[in-house]
Protein backbone atom coordinates (compact mmCIF):
# COMPACT_ATOMS: atom_id res chain seq x y z
CA UNK A 1 0.00 0.00 0.00
CA UNK A 2 1.86 3.04 -1.19
CA UNK A 3 2.48 5.65 1.47
CA UNK A 4 -0.82 5.42 3.29
CA UNK A 5 1.06 6.98 6.23
CA UNK A 6 1.98 9.96 4.12
CA UNK A 7 -1.59 10.13 2.93
CA UNK A 8 -2.85 10.40 6.49
CA UNK A 9 -0.42 13.19 7.29
CA UNK A 10 -1.41 15.37 4.40
CA UNK A 11 -5.12 16.01 4.46
CA UNK A 12 -5.60 18.65 1.85
CA UNK A 13 -8.86 17.32 0.59
CA UNK A 14 -11.05 19.78 -1.28
CA UNK A 15 -14.87 19.59 -1.06
CA UNK A 16 -14.88 18.05 -4.51
CA UNK A 17 -12.33 15.52 -3.32
CA UNK A 18 -14.50 14.76 -0.30
CA UNK A 19 -17.46 14.11 -2.57
CA UNK A 20 -15.31 11.84 -4.70
CA UNK A 21 -14.23 9.84 -1.66
CA UNK A 22 -17.83 9.62 -0.50
CA UNK A 23 -18.89 8.24 -3.87
CA UNK A 24 -16.02 5.77 -3.93
CA UNK A 25 -16.82 4.71 -0.36
CA UNK A 26 -20.48 4.15 -1.21
CA UNK A 27 -19.54 2.25 -4.35
CA UNK A 28 -17.22 0.09 -2.27
CA UNK A 29 -20.03 -0.67 0.14
CA UNK A 30 -22.42 -1.39 -2.72
CA UNK A 31 -19.95 -3.79 -4.26
CA UNK A 32 -19.48 -5.41 -0.85
CA UNK A 33 -23.20 -6.19 -0.85
CA UNK A 34 -23.24 -7.33 -4.49
CA UNK A 35 -20.22 -9.61 -4.01
CA UNK A 36 -21.33 -11.00 -0.66
CA UNK A 37 -25.10 -11.30 -1.16
CA UNK A 38 -25.13 -14.45 -3.32
CA UNK A 39 -22.90 -16.25 -0.79
CA UNK A 40 -25.06 -15.07 2.08
CA UNK A 41 -28.18 -16.23 0.26
CA UNK A 42 -26.57 -19.59 -0.51
CA UNK A 43 -25.51 -20.32 3.07
CA UNK A 44 -28.72 -19.01 4.60
CA UNK A 45 -30.92 -21.05 2.26
CA UNK A 46 -28.93 -24.20 2.96
CA UNK A 47 -30.16 -24.10 6.57
CA UNK A 48 -33.81 -23.94 5.55
CA UNK A 49 -36.30 -26.71 5.07
CA UNK A 50 -37.47 -27.22 1.51
CA UNK A 51 -40.85 -25.55 1.93
CA UNK A 52 -39.71 -22.59 4.01
CA UNK A 53 -38.75 -20.78 0.83
CA UNK A 54 -42.23 -21.27 -0.60
CA UNK A 55 -44.04 -20.35 2.63
CA UNK A 56 -41.90 -17.61 4.15
CA UNK A 57 -40.31 -16.06 1.08
CA UNK A 58 -36.64 -16.09 0.17
CA UNK A 59 -35.57 -13.25 2.44
CA UNK A 60 -36.83 -14.80 5.68
CA UNK A 61 -34.39 -15.95 8.33
CA UNK A 62 -34.30 -19.77 8.70
CA UNK A 63 -36.93 -21.01 11.18
CA UNK A 64 -34.41 -23.22 12.87
CA UNK A 65 -30.86 -24.31 12.33
CA UNK A 66 -31.86 -27.08 9.94
CA UNK A 67 -29.02 -29.50 9.18
CA UNK A 68 -30.89 -32.29 7.39
CA UNK A 69 -29.89 -30.92 3.97
CA UNK A 70 -26.23 -31.31 4.86
CA UNK A 71 -26.82 -34.80 6.23
CA UNK A 72 -28.67 -35.90 3.09
CA UNK A 73 -26.05 -34.51 0.74
CA UNK A 74 -23.11 -35.91 2.68
CA UNK A 75 -24.72 -39.34 2.88
CA UNK A 76 -25.75 -39.27 -0.77
CA UNK A 77 -22.33 -39.90 -2.27
CA UNK A 78 -20.97 -36.40 -2.00
CA UNK A 79 -17.74 -37.71 -0.51
CA UNK A 80 -17.18 -39.81 -3.66
CA UNK A 81 -17.02 -36.64 -5.75
CA UNK A 82 -14.77 -35.05 -3.19
CA UNK A 83 -12.35 -37.98 -3.12
CA UNK A 84 -12.34 -38.17 -6.94
CA UNK A 85 -11.51 -34.47 -7.13
CA UNK A 86 -8.69 -34.83 -4.62
CA UNK A 87 -7.17 -37.81 -6.47
CA UNK A 88 -7.35 -36.10 -9.87
CA UNK A 89 -6.00 -32.76 -8.68
CA UNK A 90 -3.11 -34.21 -6.67
CA UNK A 91 -1.99 -36.68 -9.36
CA UNK A 92 -2.20 -34.08 -12.10
CA UNK A 93 -0.48 -31.47 -9.98
CA UNK A 94 2.53 -33.69 -9.25
CA UNK A 95 2.87 -34.49 -12.96
CA UNK A 96 2.46 -30.85 -14.02
CA UNK A 97 5.04 -29.56 -11.56
CA UNK A 98 7.59 -32.25 -12.34
CA UNK A 99 7.21 -32.12 -16.12
CA UNK A 100 7.20 -28.33 -16.25
CA UNK A 101 10.26 -28.15 -14.00
CA UNK A 102 12.13 -30.45 -16.38
CA UNK A 103 11.21 -28.31 -19.40
CA UNK A 104 11.79 -25.02 -17.59
CA UNK A 105 15.30 -26.20 -16.73
CA UNK A 106 16.01 -26.77 -20.40
CA UNK A 107 14.63 -23.36 -21.42
CA UNK A 108 16.34 -21.43 -18.65
CA UNK A 109 19.72 -23.15 -18.44
CA UNK A 110 20.69 -25.13 -21.54
CA UNK A 111 21.82 -23.27 -24.64
CA UNK A 112 21.22 -24.95 -27.99
CA UNK A 113 20.15 -23.95 -31.46
CA UNK A 114 16.42 -24.64 -31.51
CA UNK A 115 15.72 -23.49 -27.97
CA UNK A 116 13.85 -20.26 -28.83
CA UNK A 117 11.48 -21.70 -31.44
CA UNK A 118 10.62 -24.68 -29.22
CA UNK A 119 9.98 -22.35 -26.31
CA UNK A 120 7.81 -20.11 -28.49
CA UNK A 121 5.79 -23.14 -29.55
CA UNK A 122 5.15 -24.09 -25.92
CA UNK A 123 4.18 -20.53 -25.00
CA UNK A 124 1.81 -20.31 -27.98
CA UNK A 125 -0.06 -23.33 -26.61
CA UNK A 126 -1.37 -21.11 -23.80
CA UNK A 127 -3.90 -19.60 -26.20
CA UNK A 128 -5.42 -22.88 -27.38
CA UNK A 129 -9.10 -23.10 -26.44
CA UNK A 130 -9.97 -26.44 -24.86
CA UNK A 131 -13.06 -26.79 -27.04
CA UNK A 132 -11.03 -27.40 -30.19
CA UNK A 133 -9.61 -30.53 -28.54
CA UNK A 134 -12.77 -31.74 -26.80
CA UNK A 135 -14.06 -34.09 -29.51
CA UNK A 136 -10.67 -35.61 -30.41
CA UNK A 137 -9.81 -36.15 -26.74
CA UNK A 138 -13.23 -37.69 -26.12
CA UNK A 139 -12.64 -40.13 -28.99
CA UNK A 140 -9.08 -40.84 -27.91
CA UNK A 141 -10.23 -41.56 -24.36
CA UNK A 142 -12.77 -44.07 -25.64
CA UNK A 143 -10.19 -45.73 -27.87
CA UNK A 144 -7.69 -46.25 -25.07
CA UNK A 145 -10.43 -47.55 -22.76
CA UNK A 146 -10.20 -44.77 -20.19
CA UNK A 147 -13.69 -43.40 -20.83
CA UNK A 148 -15.73 -42.90 -17.65
CA UNK A 149 -12.66 -43.22 -15.45
CA UNK A 150 -11.33 -40.37 -13.32
CA UNK A 151 -7.83 -41.04 -14.66
CA UNK A 152 -9.03 -39.97 -18.11
CA UNK A 153 -9.00 -36.41 -16.79
CA UNK A 154 -5.34 -36.40 -15.83
CA UNK A 155 -3.96 -36.24 -19.39
CA UNK A 156 -5.97 -33.22 -20.53
CA UNK A 157 -5.50 -31.45 -17.19
CA UNK A 158 -1.73 -31.88 -17.37
CA UNK A 159 -1.63 -30.82 -21.03
CA UNK A 160 -3.68 -27.66 -20.57
CA UNK A 161 -1.84 -26.50 -17.47
CA UNK A 162 1.65 -27.27 -18.80
CA UNK A 163 2.30 -24.30 -21.13
CA UNK A 164 1.62 -21.63 -18.54
CA UNK A 165 3.47 -23.63 -15.86
CA UNK A 166 6.54 -24.01 -18.07
CA UNK A 167 6.41 -20.29 -18.87
CA UNK A 168 6.21 -19.27 -15.20
CA UNK A 169 8.87 -21.72 -14.01
CA UNK A 170 11.26 -20.75 -16.80
CA UNK A 171 11.03 -17.15 -15.64
CA UNK A 172 11.53 -18.26 -12.06
CA UNK A 173 14.57 -20.40 -12.83
CA UNK A 174 16.19 -17.62 -14.88
CA UNK A 175 16.27 -15.57 -11.69
CA UNK A 176 18.24 -18.25 -9.82
CA UNK A 177 21.89 -17.14 -9.87
CA UNK A 178 24.14 -19.26 -12.07
CA UNK A 179 27.27 -19.39 -9.87
CA UNK A 180 25.97 -22.17 -7.61
CA UNK A 181 25.59 -24.54 -10.52
CA UNK A 182 28.90 -23.55 -12.05
CA UNK A 183 30.74 -24.57 -8.92
CA UNK A 184 28.73 -27.77 -8.82
CA UNK A 185 29.65 -28.45 -12.42
CA UNK A 186 33.32 -27.87 -11.70
CA UNK A 187 33.00 -30.40 -8.89
CA UNK A 188 31.94 -32.90 -11.55
CA UNK A 189 28.18 -32.68 -11.21
CA UNK A 190 26.45 -33.49 -14.52
CA UNK A 191 23.47 -31.55 -15.93
CA UNK A 192 20.94 -34.05 -14.66
CA UNK A 193 22.48 -34.11 -11.17
CA UNK A 194 22.60 -30.31 -11.12
CA UNK A 195 18.91 -30.18 -11.89
CA UNK A 196 17.87 -32.56 -9.13
CA UNK A 197 20.37 -31.39 -6.51
CA UNK A 198 20.33 -27.63 -7.04
CA UNK A 199 17.72 -26.18 -9.41
CA UNK A 200 14.75 -28.27 -8.30
CA UNK A 201 15.10 -27.50 -4.57
CA UNK A 202 15.66 -23.80 -5.27
CA UNK A 203 12.52 -23.68 -7.46
CA UNK A 204 10.20 -24.99 -4.77
CA UNK A 205 8.79 -21.55 -3.79
CA UNK A 206 7.89 -20.83 -7.42
CA UNK A 207 6.37 -24.28 -7.77
CA UNK A 208 4.26 -23.74 -4.65
CA UNK A 209 2.68 -20.56 -6.03
CA UNK A 210 2.16 -22.21 -9.37
CA UNK A 211 0.67 -25.25 -7.66
CA UNK A 212 -1.98 -23.11 -6.00
CA UNK A 213 -3.02 -21.60 -9.31
CA UNK A 214 -3.18 -24.96 -11.08
CA UNK A 215 -5.07 -26.61 -8.22
CA UNK A 216 -7.80 -23.96 -8.17
CA UNK A 217 -8.17 -24.30 -11.94
CA UNK A 218 -8.41 -28.08 -11.93
CA UNK A 219 -10.60 -28.19 -8.85
CA UNK A 220 -13.19 -26.13 -10.72
CA UNK A 221 -12.79 -27.65 -14.20
CA UNK A 222 -16.05 -28.62 -15.84
CA UNK A 223 -15.88 -29.29 -19.62
CA UNK A 224 -13.53 -32.28 -19.66
CA UNK A 225 -15.10 -33.75 -16.54
CA UNK A 226 -18.52 -33.53 -18.20
CA UNK A 227 -17.42 -35.13 -21.47
CA UNK A 228 -14.97 -37.77 -20.30
CA UNK A 229 -16.91 -39.24 -17.36
CA UNK A 230 -20.44 -40.50 -17.11
CA UNK A 231 -21.32 -42.36 -13.91
CA UNK A 232 -21.70 -40.28 -10.74
CA UNK A 233 -19.19 -42.58 -9.04
CA UNK A 234 -16.54 -41.44 -11.52
CA UNK A 235 -17.20 -37.73 -11.48
CA UNK A 236 -15.51 -34.79 -9.79
CA UNK A 237 -16.87 -32.04 -7.58
CA UNK A 238 -18.03 -29.55 -10.25
CA UNK A 239 -20.18 -32.35 -11.65
CA UNK A 240 -21.68 -33.04 -8.21
CA UNK A 241 -23.66 -29.84 -8.56
CA UNK A 242 -24.72 -30.95 -12.02
CA UNK A 243 -25.90 -34.38 -10.81
CA UNK A 244 -27.68 -33.09 -7.72
CA UNK A 245 -29.36 -30.44 -9.81
CA UNK A 246 -30.97 -33.13 -11.93
CA UNK A 247 -31.98 -35.05 -8.83
CA UNK A 248 -33.37 -32.18 -6.73
CA UNK A 249 -34.56 -29.67 -9.34
CA UNK A 250 -37.41 -28.39 -7.22
CA UNK A 251 -35.57 -28.58 -3.91
CA UNK A 252 -33.79 -25.23 -3.89
CA UNK A 253 -32.45 -25.47 -0.35
CA UNK A 254 -30.86 -28.82 -1.15
CA UNK A 255 -29.10 -27.39 -4.21
CA UNK A 256 -27.88 -24.47 -2.13
CA UNK A 257 -26.43 -26.97 0.35
CA UNK A 258 -24.56 -28.75 -2.42
CA UNK A 259 -23.25 -25.41 -3.71
CA UNK A 260 -22.14 -24.36 -0.25
CA UNK A 261 -20.36 -27.68 0.26
CA UNK A 262 -18.52 -27.50 -3.07
CA UNK A 263 -17.37 -23.95 -2.35
CA UNK A 264 -16.31 -24.80 1.21
CA UNK A 265 -12.89 -26.42 0.56
CA UNK A 266 -11.72 -23.41 -1.45
CA UNK A 267 -13.02 -20.96 1.13
CA UNK A 268 -11.22 -22.86 3.91
CA UNK A 269 -8.04 -22.81 1.81
CA UNK A 270 -8.50 -19.08 1.32
CA UNK A 271 -8.89 -18.45 5.04
CA UNK A 272 -5.75 -20.46 5.81
CA UNK A 273 -3.47 -18.96 3.18
CA UNK A 274 -5.10 -15.76 1.97
CA UNK A 275 -2.02 -13.96 0.68
CA UNK A 276 -0.50 -17.05 -0.88
CA UNK A 277 -3.74 -17.82 -2.69
CA UNK A 278 -4.13 -14.28 -4.02
CA UNK A 279 -0.52 -14.40 -5.18
CA UNK A 280 -1.10 -17.81 -6.73
CA UNK A 281 -4.18 -16.66 -8.62
CA UNK A 282 -2.18 -13.76 -10.02
CA UNK A 283 0.17 -16.21 -11.72
CA UNK A 284 -2.42 -16.55 -14.45
CA UNK A 285 -2.33 -12.85 -15.18
CA UNK A 286 0.87 -13.09 -17.18
CA UNK A 287 -1.02 -14.92 -19.89
CA UNK A 288 -1.41 -13.03 -23.12
CA UNK B 1 36.02 -25.63 -38.32
CA UNK B 2 38.61 -28.28 -37.68
CA UNK B 3 37.25 -31.27 -35.84
CA UNK B 4 40.26 -31.53 -33.54
CA UNK B 5 39.92 -28.06 -32.01
CA UNK B 6 36.19 -28.27 -31.42
CA UNK B 7 35.95 -31.81 -30.22
CA UNK B 8 35.64 -31.00 -26.52
CA UNK B 9 33.13 -28.23 -27.23
CA UNK B 10 31.01 -30.35 -29.50
CA UNK B 11 30.89 -33.24 -27.06
CA UNK B 12 29.77 -30.78 -24.42
CA UNK B 13 27.17 -29.45 -26.84
CA UNK B 14 26.08 -32.99 -27.59
CA UNK B 15 25.60 -33.73 -23.91
CA UNK B 16 23.52 -30.55 -23.58
CA UNK B 17 21.32 -31.57 -26.48
CA UNK B 18 20.98 -35.04 -25.01
CA UNK B 19 19.87 -33.67 -21.65
CA UNK B 20 17.53 -31.17 -23.32
CA UNK B 21 15.88 -33.89 -25.38
CA UNK B 22 15.53 -36.17 -22.37
CA UNK B 23 14.00 -33.40 -20.24
CA UNK B 24 11.63 -32.19 -22.96
CA UNK B 25 10.26 -35.63 -23.86
CA UNK B 26 7.58 -35.79 -21.15
CA UNK B 27 6.19 -32.34 -21.95
CA UNK B 28 6.13 -32.98 -25.67
CA UNK B 29 4.51 -36.38 -25.34
CA UNK B 30 1.65 -34.80 -23.38
CA UNK B 31 1.35 -31.70 -25.57
CA UNK B 32 1.72 -33.81 -28.69
CA UNK B 33 -1.12 -36.16 -27.84
CA UNK B 34 -3.56 -33.75 -26.21
CA UNK B 35 -2.89 -30.57 -28.17
CA UNK B 36 -1.07 -30.94 -31.48
CA UNK B 37 -2.68 -34.22 -32.48
CA UNK B 38 -6.09 -33.08 -31.18
CA UNK B 39 -6.05 -29.87 -33.19
CA UNK B 40 -5.02 -31.77 -36.30
CA UNK B 41 -7.72 -34.36 -35.63
CA UNK B 42 -10.32 -31.67 -35.13
CA UNK B 43 -9.63 -30.24 -38.58
CA UNK B 44 -9.64 -33.76 -40.05
CA UNK B 45 -13.02 -34.52 -38.45
CA UNK B 46 -14.40 -31.23 -39.76
CA UNK B 47 -14.42 -32.90 -43.18
CA UNK B 48 -16.64 -35.84 -42.25
CA UNK B 49 -20.24 -36.55 -41.43
CA UNK B 50 -20.36 -38.75 -38.36
CA UNK B 51 -22.72 -39.39 -35.45
CA UNK B 52 -20.01 -40.43 -33.02
CA UNK B 53 -21.27 -44.00 -32.67
CA UNK B 54 -21.46 -45.72 -36.04
CA UNK B 55 -18.20 -47.23 -37.29
CA UNK B 56 -18.24 -45.39 -40.61
CA UNK B 57 -17.51 -41.76 -41.10
CA UNK B 58 -18.60 -40.31 -44.43
CA UNK B 59 -16.07 -38.00 -46.00
CA UNK B 60 -17.95 -34.91 -47.14
CA UNK B 61 -15.11 -32.58 -48.05
CA UNK B 62 -15.81 -28.96 -47.35
CA UNK B 63 -19.58 -29.41 -47.01
CA UNK B 64 -19.49 -28.76 -43.27
CA UNK B 65 -17.51 -25.58 -43.80
CA UNK B 66 -19.99 -24.45 -46.44
CA UNK B 67 -22.81 -25.13 -44.02
CA UNK B 68 -20.97 -23.16 -41.33
CA UNK B 69 -20.65 -20.10 -43.55
CA UNK B 70 -24.39 -20.10 -44.18
CA UNK B 71 -25.28 -21.02 -40.57
CA UNK B 72 -27.26 -18.16 -39.01
CA UNK B 73 -27.01 -19.76 -35.56
CA UNK B 74 -23.22 -19.74 -35.71
CA UNK B 75 -23.20 -16.11 -36.79
CA UNK B 76 -25.49 -15.32 -33.86
CA UNK B 77 -23.13 -17.17 -31.52
CA UNK B 78 -20.16 -15.26 -32.89
CA UNK B 79 -22.00 -11.97 -32.46
CA UNK B 80 -22.93 -12.90 -28.88
CA UNK B 81 -19.30 -13.81 -28.22
CA UNK B 82 -18.20 -10.37 -29.33
CA UNK B 83 -20.91 -8.76 -27.19
CA UNK B 84 -19.55 -10.67 -24.21
CA UNK B 85 -16.03 -9.51 -25.10
CA UNK B 86 -17.03 -5.85 -25.33
CA UNK B 87 -19.22 -5.74 -22.23
CA UNK B 88 -16.67 -7.72 -20.22
CA UNK B 89 -13.97 -5.21 -21.03
CA UNK B 90 -16.23 -2.18 -20.51
CA UNK B 91 -17.66 -3.38 -17.19
CA UNK B 92 -15.01 -5.54 -15.56
CA UNK B 93 -11.91 -3.45 -16.12
CA UNK B 94 -13.14 -0.04 -14.87
CA UNK B 95 -14.86 -1.52 -11.81
CA UNK B 96 -11.84 -3.71 -11.10
CA UNK B 97 -9.63 -0.63 -11.35
CA UNK B 98 -11.86 1.40 -9.00
CA UNK B 99 -11.93 -1.38 -6.42
CA UNK B 100 -8.15 -1.73 -6.67
CA UNK B 101 -7.78 2.01 -6.17
CA UNK B 102 -10.01 1.82 -3.10
CA UNK B 103 -8.02 -1.07 -1.60
CA UNK B 104 -4.72 0.62 -2.39
CA UNK B 105 -5.84 3.83 -0.68
CA UNK B 106 -7.46 2.20 2.32
CA UNK B 107 -4.64 -0.27 2.97
CA UNK B 108 -4.90 -3.00 5.58
CA UNK B 109 -8.02 -1.48 7.16
CA UNK B 110 -10.07 -2.62 4.20
CA UNK B 111 -9.05 -6.27 4.45
CA UNK B 112 -12.64 -7.36 5.07
CA UNK B 113 -13.60 -5.81 1.76
CA UNK B 114 -10.72 -7.52 0.03
CA UNK B 115 -11.71 -10.94 1.38
CA UNK B 116 -15.37 -10.67 0.41
CA UNK B 117 -14.57 -9.13 -2.97
CA UNK B 118 -12.19 -11.94 -3.74
CA UNK B 119 -14.60 -14.79 -2.95
CA UNK B 120 -16.34 -15.11 -6.37
CA UNK B 121 -13.00 -16.00 -7.93
CA UNK B 122 -12.74 -19.16 -5.85
CA UNK B 123 -16.06 -20.68 -6.83
CA UNK B 124 -16.31 -22.85 -9.91
CA UNK B 125 -18.21 -21.42 -12.87
CA UNK B 126 -20.67 -24.29 -12.55
CA UNK B 127 -21.47 -23.44 -8.95
CA UNK B 128 -21.79 -19.75 -9.79
CA UNK B 129 -24.02 -20.61 -12.72
CA UNK B 130 -26.42 -22.63 -10.61
CA UNK B 131 -26.36 -20.11 -7.79
CA UNK B 132 -27.42 -17.31 -10.13
CA UNK B 133 -29.88 -19.49 -11.96
CA UNK B 134 -31.75 -19.73 -8.68
CA UNK B 135 -31.19 -16.07 -7.84
CA UNK B 136 -32.75 -15.18 -11.20
CA UNK B 137 -35.57 -17.70 -10.77
CA UNK B 138 -38.83 -15.86 -11.53
CA UNK B 139 -40.74 -17.41 -8.64
CA UNK B 140 -38.22 -18.23 -5.93
CA UNK B 141 -35.18 -16.13 -6.73
CA UNK B 142 -34.06 -12.81 -5.31
CA UNK B 143 -34.86 -10.56 -8.26
CA UNK B 144 -38.62 -11.08 -8.53
CA UNK B 145 -39.41 -10.42 -4.83
CA UNK B 146 -37.42 -7.20 -5.08
CA UNK B 147 -39.36 -6.23 -8.16
CA UNK B 148 -42.66 -7.04 -6.41
CA UNK B 149 -41.61 -4.94 -3.42
CA UNK B 150 -41.12 -2.03 -5.78
CA UNK B 151 -44.57 -2.64 -7.23
CA UNK B 152 -43.48 -4.52 -10.35
CA UNK B 153 -44.16 -8.00 -11.63
CA UNK B 154 -42.15 -11.18 -11.52
CA UNK B 155 -39.18 -10.89 -13.85
CA UNK B 156 -37.89 -13.89 -15.76
CA UNK B 157 -34.48 -12.61 -16.79
CA UNK B 158 -33.19 -15.87 -18.22
CA UNK B 159 -36.43 -16.71 -20.01
CA UNK B 160 -36.60 -13.47 -21.92
CA UNK B 161 -34.56 -13.59 -25.16
CA UNK B 162 -33.87 -9.87 -25.11
CA UNK B 163 -32.62 -9.83 -21.51
CA UNK B 164 -30.97 -13.24 -21.10
CA UNK B 165 -27.58 -12.38 -22.58
CA UNK B 166 -27.31 -9.27 -20.48
CA UNK B 167 -28.33 -11.19 -17.35
CA UNK B 168 -25.60 -13.72 -18.03
CA UNK B 169 -23.00 -11.04 -18.74
CA UNK B 170 -23.74 -9.52 -15.31
CA UNK B 171 -22.89 -12.87 -13.71
CA UNK B 172 -19.70 -13.18 -15.76
CA UNK B 173 -18.70 -9.72 -14.55
CA UNK B 174 -19.53 -10.66 -10.97
CA UNK B 175 -17.23 -13.64 -11.33
CA UNK B 176 -14.27 -11.91 -12.96
CA UNK B 177 -14.19 -8.39 -11.48
CA UNK B 178 -12.23 -9.73 -8.46
CA UNK B 179 -9.59 -11.05 -10.83
CA UNK B 180 -8.99 -7.65 -12.42
CA UNK B 181 -9.21 -6.05 -9.00
CA UNK B 182 -6.27 -8.05 -7.63
CA UNK B 183 -4.48 -7.74 -10.93
CA UNK B 184 -4.64 -3.95 -10.89
CA UNK B 185 -3.93 -3.90 -7.16
CA UNK B 186 -0.70 -5.76 -7.83
CA UNK B 187 0.09 -3.21 -10.54
CA UNK B 188 -0.63 -0.25 -8.25
CA UNK B 189 1.49 -1.69 -5.46
CA UNK B 190 4.39 -2.21 -7.83
CA UNK B 191 4.63 1.49 -8.68
CA UNK B 192 7.59 3.13 -6.88
CA UNK B 193 6.60 4.91 -3.63
CA UNK B 194 8.91 7.82 -4.48
CA UNK B 195 6.74 8.87 -7.40
CA UNK B 196 3.68 9.01 -5.18
CA UNK B 197 5.52 10.98 -2.50
CA UNK B 198 6.89 13.43 -5.04
CA UNK B 199 3.41 13.98 -6.48
CA UNK B 200 1.90 14.64 -3.05
CA UNK B 201 4.70 17.02 -2.09
CA UNK B 202 4.09 18.87 -5.36
CA UNK B 203 0.51 19.37 -4.21
CA UNK B 204 -1.33 16.65 -6.08
CA UNK B 205 -4.35 15.04 -4.43
CA UNK B 206 -4.69 11.29 -4.15
CA UNK B 207 -7.29 11.27 -6.92
CA UNK B 208 -5.08 13.40 -9.14
CA UNK B 209 -2.13 11.08 -8.50
CA UNK B 210 -4.30 8.18 -9.54
CA UNK B 211 -5.63 9.67 -12.78
CA UNK B 212 -2.58 11.65 -13.92
CA UNK B 213 0.28 9.40 -12.81
CA UNK B 214 -0.76 5.88 -11.78
CA UNK B 215 -3.17 5.19 -14.65
CA UNK B 216 -0.75 6.16 -17.44
CA UNK B 217 1.99 4.16 -15.74
CA UNK B 218 -0.25 1.12 -15.65
CA UNK B 219 -0.90 1.31 -19.38
CA UNK B 220 0.77 -2.01 -20.14
CA UNK B 221 -0.98 -3.73 -17.25
CA UNK B 222 -4.23 -2.42 -18.67
CA UNK B 223 -3.41 -3.66 -22.18
CA UNK B 224 -2.65 -7.12 -20.83
CA UNK B 225 -5.95 -7.07 -18.97
CA UNK B 226 -7.82 -6.22 -22.19
CA UNK B 227 -6.17 -9.12 -24.03
CA UNK B 228 -6.81 -11.52 -21.15
CA UNK B 229 -10.44 -10.49 -20.96
CA UNK B 230 -10.88 -10.81 -24.70
CA UNK B 231 -9.36 -14.26 -25.08
CA UNK B 232 -11.23 -15.45 -21.98
CA UNK B 233 -14.57 -14.18 -23.29
CA UNK B 234 -14.13 -15.78 -26.69
CA UNK B 235 -13.59 -19.18 -25.04
CA UNK B 236 -16.41 -18.75 -22.57
CA UNK B 237 -18.50 -21.86 -21.88
CA UNK B 238 -19.18 -23.32 -18.40
CA UNK B 239 -21.36 -20.66 -16.88
CA UNK B 240 -23.60 -20.10 -19.89
CA UNK B 241 -24.00 -23.81 -20.52
CA UNK B 242 -25.15 -24.29 -16.94
CA UNK B 243 -27.44 -21.26 -16.83
CA UNK B 244 -29.18 -21.28 -20.20
CA UNK B 245 -27.60 -23.88 -22.51
CA UNK B 246 -27.51 -21.09 -25.07
CA UNK B 247 -31.24 -20.42 -24.95
CA UNK B 248 -33.87 -19.06 -25.03
CA UNK B 249 -33.93 -19.40 -28.82
CA UNK B 250 -30.20 -18.88 -29.19
CA UNK B 251 -30.12 -15.54 -27.41
CA UNK B 252 -27.18 -16.59 -25.22
CA UNK B 253 -25.58 -19.01 -27.69
CA UNK B 254 -21.78 -18.79 -27.80
CA UNK B 255 -19.38 -20.56 -30.16
CA UNK B 256 -18.38 -22.99 -27.41
CA UNK B 257 -21.95 -23.88 -26.39
CA UNK B 258 -22.93 -24.30 -30.02
CA UNK B 259 -19.95 -26.55 -30.64
CA UNK B 260 -20.73 -28.58 -27.54
CA UNK B 261 -24.39 -29.07 -28.40
CA UNK B 262 -23.62 -30.11 -31.96
CA UNK B 263 -21.05 -32.65 -30.83
CA UNK B 264 -22.55 -34.05 -27.65
CA UNK B 265 -26.29 -33.36 -27.75
CA UNK B 266 -27.31 -33.81 -31.39
CA UNK B 267 -24.26 -36.04 -31.92
CA UNK B 268 -23.08 -34.34 -35.09
CA UNK B 269 -19.40 -34.91 -34.37
CA UNK B 270 -18.26 -33.79 -37.82
CA UNK B 271 -20.08 -30.49 -37.78
CA UNK B 272 -19.16 -29.98 -34.12
CA UNK B 273 -15.51 -30.34 -35.14
CA UNK B 274 -16.04 -27.76 -37.86
CA UNK B 275 -17.42 -25.29 -35.33
CA UNK B 276 -14.53 -26.11 -32.96
CA UNK B 277 -11.95 -25.61 -35.70
CA UNK B 278 -13.54 -22.34 -36.76
CA UNK B 279 -13.49 -21.24 -33.14
CA UNK B 280 -9.80 -22.06 -32.96
CA UNK B 281 -9.07 -20.02 -36.08
CA UNK B 282 -11.19 -17.07 -34.96
CA UNK B 283 -9.61 -16.95 -31.49
CA UNK B 284 -6.08 -17.31 -32.83
CA UNK B 285 -6.47 -14.56 -35.42
CA UNK B 286 -8.41 -12.18 -33.20
CA UNK B 287 -5.84 -12.44 -30.44
CA UNK B 288 -2.89 -12.09 -32.81
CA UNK B 289 -4.39 -8.99 -34.40
CA UNK B 290 -5.38 -7.43 -31.08
CA UNK B 291 -2.00 -8.14 -29.54
CA UNK B 292 -0.25 -6.52 -32.47
CA UNK B 293 -2.42 -3.41 -32.40
CA UNK B 294 -2.39 -3.01 -28.64
CA UNK B 295 1.28 -3.79 -28.12
CA UNK B 296 2.26 -1.33 -30.82
CA UNK B 297 0.09 1.29 -29.14
CA UNK B 298 1.55 0.40 -25.76
CA UNK B 299 5.16 0.81 -26.79
CA UNK B 300 4.74 4.40 -27.89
Amino acid sequence: MIGSKLFRKIRRVSPLGMLLYLIIGLAALLWFVIAGMPFFHMVLSSFKEQFEIYNNGVFAWPEGFYLENYKTVLQGGFTTYLINSIIVVITSLILILFISALSAYVFSRLKFKLRSPIYALVVACMAIPIHVTLIPIYMLTQRIGLYDNIFALIGPYVAFNLPLSIFILTGFMMDIPGDIEESAEIDGCGKIMTFFRIILPLSLPGMATLGIYNSVNMWNEFSFALVLTQKPANRTLPLAVWEYQGQYTANITMIMTVLALTALPMIIAFIIGQDKLVKGMMVGAVKG
Amino acid sequence: MSPASTRSLSSRQRSIIGTAALFLIPAFVVLGVYMFYSIFDSFRLSLVDWNGVSPDKTFVGLANWQELIGDARFRLALLNNFKVVIFSILIQLPIGMLLAFFLDTAGKKANVFKVIWFLPLLMSSVAIGFLFKYIYDPAFGLISPLSRMLGGKNIDLLGNPSLALFAVIIVICWQFIPFYMVYFLAGLSSLPVEIYEAAIIDGATRARYFTAIALPMLKNTFINAVILSMVGSLKYFDLIYVMTEGGPSGSTELMATYMFKNAFTTMRMGYGSTVASAMFLIITFTSLITMNIMRRGGDK
